[in-house]
């Protein structure tokens, strides 16, 4: 028997979870339209390599990593590039952000395989992180982080390797359904991911109110005799915050600002490790994912949705009202969002869909309007898992005193909500405490906008300083020396010339690998869209400017 | 439609302060009943007086300062400090002693401060204090245990009492007024008794503090100890106070224990156990973090043995209380928890 230890805090929370996990899992209906915003992950956004008008086939690449901490966006199905443009995203702001949105055209045609190794012992652990990134695997459990970042070990020994089933939230069902149906390509996921980080020991820890999951995993590792331990922990909110899931099996803390790697630890989530499986074995990249559709809908259950599809579709599927809505969360009832509107689409980190209708026909007990005075009554410390005084964090966002908040570890709170539950005040501490970490941002870079003015201001200075002085110096020199004036153009001529040269050059380099391995036909129509987006709108094509933009920059 | 954008968490406990406020009040009412077996009517008289003045006091001050009435008039807090100071005053004292206590401890204690939450003083001891350094005599006159009983005496003879200040049987409450446990004591330990003749030649004194007030305590016990069970209050408080009397009480006594009465004595006698489960555990005014309770009930402990022992006055539990009240934020200060992830033993 594992040996577990607590986390301080925590609140039991009422489960909701049998509804959802009724029914199969079935794929959701293909909407007419796909909507994929450039960022789903945390890191710079994707960089779309496929235009308005381009035909695409599922699983196409249609905008590659923006950097290392980035991830590629895929088609999660076939149709025509109808837009690329600012479109509403699931994230609290309501704002709108880039979006390539695709018309799909039902017949879901798959791109070819592009690789022929899918037996990942063969492959270097390298091989297996470059897979993962291509496939834009990034971590399911809800951050989004990129996931073959955070499959490098990067120097780490990395004693630990904790595959995160706990699912601690109320409502959410989809990574217990997943271990339920796939249970051995989690598994095999799990081992890939563990190939990746060289990790010693691997974990799958599941809380201990999903038996038939825990049963399915068990059995799967005694049929293949993985050498993994299987750990169920006691169902407390969040046991499945990294954190104090380390804690609970570990005893071991995350030093501050610092990550796991740092005490030898890596955690990913169960739905990541059955994307790496369907990258690393059938060259899928991550289109779809498992979404539990629950709250005020006839039939709460989990859909396997393609990314960009809308959350309306999802609750119109499960038997809701779209004009009865009173609130729609994305996410978990603790930490989830909620949307301004029922149109954004489902992304990679969306693993659930909350809705309240204004039947009530659902109880999300909310706080009330009308807050209390804070009585200090401490309920909200004791609760806190990171073992702050969430009280005092109170005081100084609302006094906005954001130096006092600092000195009271606002950072290392996790936003888990556990003070805000508790609390008989019913204040909304959470939303405090987002407010006062994204002032401290804004301030943050407002100074580091004012130390750029000051220094390109003190730059300017020096430049003007030298520029005078140069200015004397060539004085000087024209009235003593020779004119050479006709020798310089000659130069500015060859070095033209020569510019040309490497640019085409360039343009040739850059041609989209992912054609590569087209079919004539295939080729015919990209060929086909390359021209008409020439033709049509040479300036503003994106992949284009990426040409222009990859000239002087040799690779 | 529109849909709401609440931040998260989207559901709640349903915890209200209503709540919190109703627990201790149903853990406070045993005490009552019992304190009205062995003293008669007056505080339940007092308390319902002191529940009117507070609930109107708290409206008119919501008023003034422009809140809205019916979360506040309905938080229960108002009734609980009417109630705690009710509990303070004598049974017999006249009504406008109840009625100023109360009025001060709203107005003055809670809302010239800011009100509900913003009150670095206990308003219950705020108003106590200002009643006894005001009216020594009336806040004093306390009564043997029964005394009602044996004369007779109803509710409606204790209505007279209170608000007619019409004694029967020609009685005056000088005559029917006696010290309490804790006042003869200290007159006795003035006049060089020792503490086993005090108590045995005392028809005051019980098995191990005062007859009747020993049984008000350990109903106030069971009461505390429910509202630990609860999670209404949490033991810190309660357990530092106790012990601290139980420490510094039990070192005294076996040094002499002629001079100084047994530790628990002092536990059970007097105000210590409402103050250790009752008033020292308001939240407002009391410490916030676990290890500043710790300190803020020792300080406690401290300051009550103190001037019990070597003070002017008899019982110290509203100055003891008031004191580290104003010592809360610094405690607070410097017994911030260790949080995840930091280095141990830094703070
Ligand atoms: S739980 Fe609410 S009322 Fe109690 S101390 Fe925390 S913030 Fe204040
Ligand atoms: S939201 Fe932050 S302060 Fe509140 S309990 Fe969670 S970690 Fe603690």
């Amino acid at each position: 028997m594992h040996r577990l230890f607590q986390f301080k805090g925590g609140v039991v929370l009422k489960e909701h979870k049998k509804d959802s996990t009724a029914l199969p899992v079935q794929p959701a209906k293909l909407p007419p339209t796909l909507t994929l915003p450039l960022k789903q992950h945390i890191g710079v956004a994707a960089e779309p390599v496929v235009a308005v008008g381009d035909e695409v086939l599922k699983g196409q690449l249609i905008a590659r990593a923006g950097d290392t901490l980035s991830a590629p966006l895929h088609a999660p199905s076939s149709g025509a590039v109808i837009a690329i443009a600012d479109q509403p995203i699931p994230h609290p702001s309501g704002l709108s952000a880039p979006c390539i949105v695709i018309e799909t055209d039902g017949e879901e045609r798959w791109r070819p395989r592009q690789r022929s190794v899918f037996n990942f012992a063969e492959l270097s652990a390298q091989e297996l992180r470059e897979i993962i990134r291509d496939a834009g695997i990034v971590g399911l459990g809800g951050a989004g982080f990129p996931a073959a970042v955070k499959l490098d070990p990067r120097g780490h020994e990395v004693e630990l390797l904790i595959l995160n089933g706990a699912e601690c939230e109320p409502y959410i069902t989809c990574d217990e359904m997943l271990l339920r149906e796939h249970a051995l390509e989690v598994l095999a996921g799990l081992l890939m991911m563990r190939h990746a980080l060289n990790a010693q020991r691997c974990i799958i820890a599941v809380e201990n109110n999903k038996p038939k999951a825990f049963r399915a995993l068990h059995e799967e590792i005694q049929n293949t005799g993985a050498n993994v331990e299987l750990v169920e922990v006691p169902t407390i909110y969040p046991t499945g915050s990294e954190k104090q899931l380390i804690q609970v099996l570990t005893g071991k803390e995350v030093p501050t600002g610092g990550l796991p790697i740092d005490i030898g630890m890596v955690c990913h989530n169960v739905g990541t490790a059955y994307a790496v499986y369907r990258a690393v074995e059938f060259d899928e990249p991550l289109i779809s994912r498992y979404v539990t559709v629950a709250g005020s809908v006839a039939h709460a259950r989990n859909l396997k949705v393609l990314f960009g599809t809308p959350l309306g579709n999802l609750i119109e599927e499960c038997g809701g009202n779209r004009r009865t809505l009173r609130r729609v969360i994305v996410g978990g009832p603790m930490m989830g969002t909620a949307m301004h509107s029922d149109t954004v689409p489902v992304v990679k980190t969306t693993n659930c869909v909350l809705v309240e209708s204004v039947m009530h026909d659902v109880p999300l007990p909310s706080r009330d309007e009308y807050a209390m005075p804070c009585i200090r009554c401490g309920n909200c410390a004791h609760a806190c898992p990171v073992n702050l005084l969430p009280q005092q964090l109170y005081w100084y966002a609302r006094a906005r005193d954001f130096d006092k908040i600092q000195d009271y570890n606002l950072f290392d709170c996790i936003e888990c909500g556990c003070c805000d539950y508790v609390c008989p005040s019913q204040i909304p501490l959470v939303g405090y405490y987002r407010y006062a970490k994204s002032e401290i941002w804004n301030q943050d870079a407002e100074k580091r906008q004012a130390d750029l003015a000051r220094e390109r201001h003190q730059f300017r200075e020096f430049r003007l300083e030298r520029e005078k002085k140069e200015r004397a110096e060539r004085h000087k020199k024209k009235r003593s020396a020779v004119s050479k004036a006709g020798g310089d153009d000659k130069k500015a001529a060859i070095e033209a010339a020569m510019a040309r040269v490497r640019a085409k050059k360039a343009e040739q380099d850059s041609a989209p690998k992912n054609t590569d391995n087209l079919t004539p036909a295939q080729q015919r129509q990209v060929d086909e869209a390359d021209r008409r987006r020439r033709e049509e709108n040479p300036a503003t094509s994106p992949r284009d400017n990426k040409a222009e933009n990859t000239q002087d920059r040799p690779q | 439609m529109t849909l709401q954008t609440p931040p998260p968490p989207h559901i709640h406990s349903g915890l209200r302060i209503s709540h919190i406020m109703l627990q201790v009040i149903a853990a406070l009412i045993p005490a009552i009943i019992c304190y009205t077996w062995f003293f008669g009517w007056g505080l339940i008289i007092n308390t319902l007086l002191a529940v009117l003045v507070a609930l109107a006091s708290e409206a008119l001050m919501l008023k003034l300062r422009q809140r809205p009435l019916r979360p506040f008039l309905g938080d229960g807090s108002a009734v609980l400090t009417a109630m705690l100071l009710a509990f303070c005053i004598p049974p017999l004292a006249p009504w406008w002693i109840t009625v100023l206590g109360v009025a001060f401890a709203l107005i003055v204690g809670k809302h010239l401060y800011g009100g509900l939450g913003y009150n670095p003083f206990n308003p219950a001891m705020v108003g106590y204090v200002m009643l006894l350094i005001s009216f020594p005599l009336e806040m004093t006159s306390w009564m043997p245990p029964f005394i009602l009983e044996q004369l007779e005496i109803g509710f409606v003879d204790t209505l007279g009492m209170i608000f007619l200040n019409h004694f029967p049987y020609g009685l005056s409450i000088d005559a029917l007024s006696s010290a309490t446990p804790l006042d003869a004591m200290k007159t006795d330990l003035g006049l060089n008794k020792t503490v086993s003749e005090i108590m045995e030649s005392n028809a005051l004194f019980g098995d191990f503090a005062g007859t009747g007030w020993e049984w008000v305590g350990n109903w106030l016990l069971l009461g505390g100890v429910y509202l630990i069970y609860k999670r209404v209050i949490s033991w810190h408080i309660p357990l530092a106070i106790i012990g601290t009397l139980f420490v510094i009480g039990s070192f005294f006594f076996l040094m002499d224990p002629d001079t100084y009465p047994s530790p628990l004595f002092h536990i059970f006698g007097g105000a210590t156990i409402l103050a250790a489960f009752f008033i020292a555990t308001d939240p407002v005014s009391a410490s916030t973090t676990p290890r500043g309770r710790i300190v803020y009930g020792i300080g406690i402990g401290i300051i009550i043995y103190v001037i019990r022992a070597w003070g002017g006055y008899p019982d110290a539990v509203a100055f003891a209380v008031l004191l580290m009240n104003m010592a809360a934020p610094t405690i607070d200060y410097y017994t911030q928890p260790r949080v995840y992830g930091h280095a141990r033993g830094k703070d």
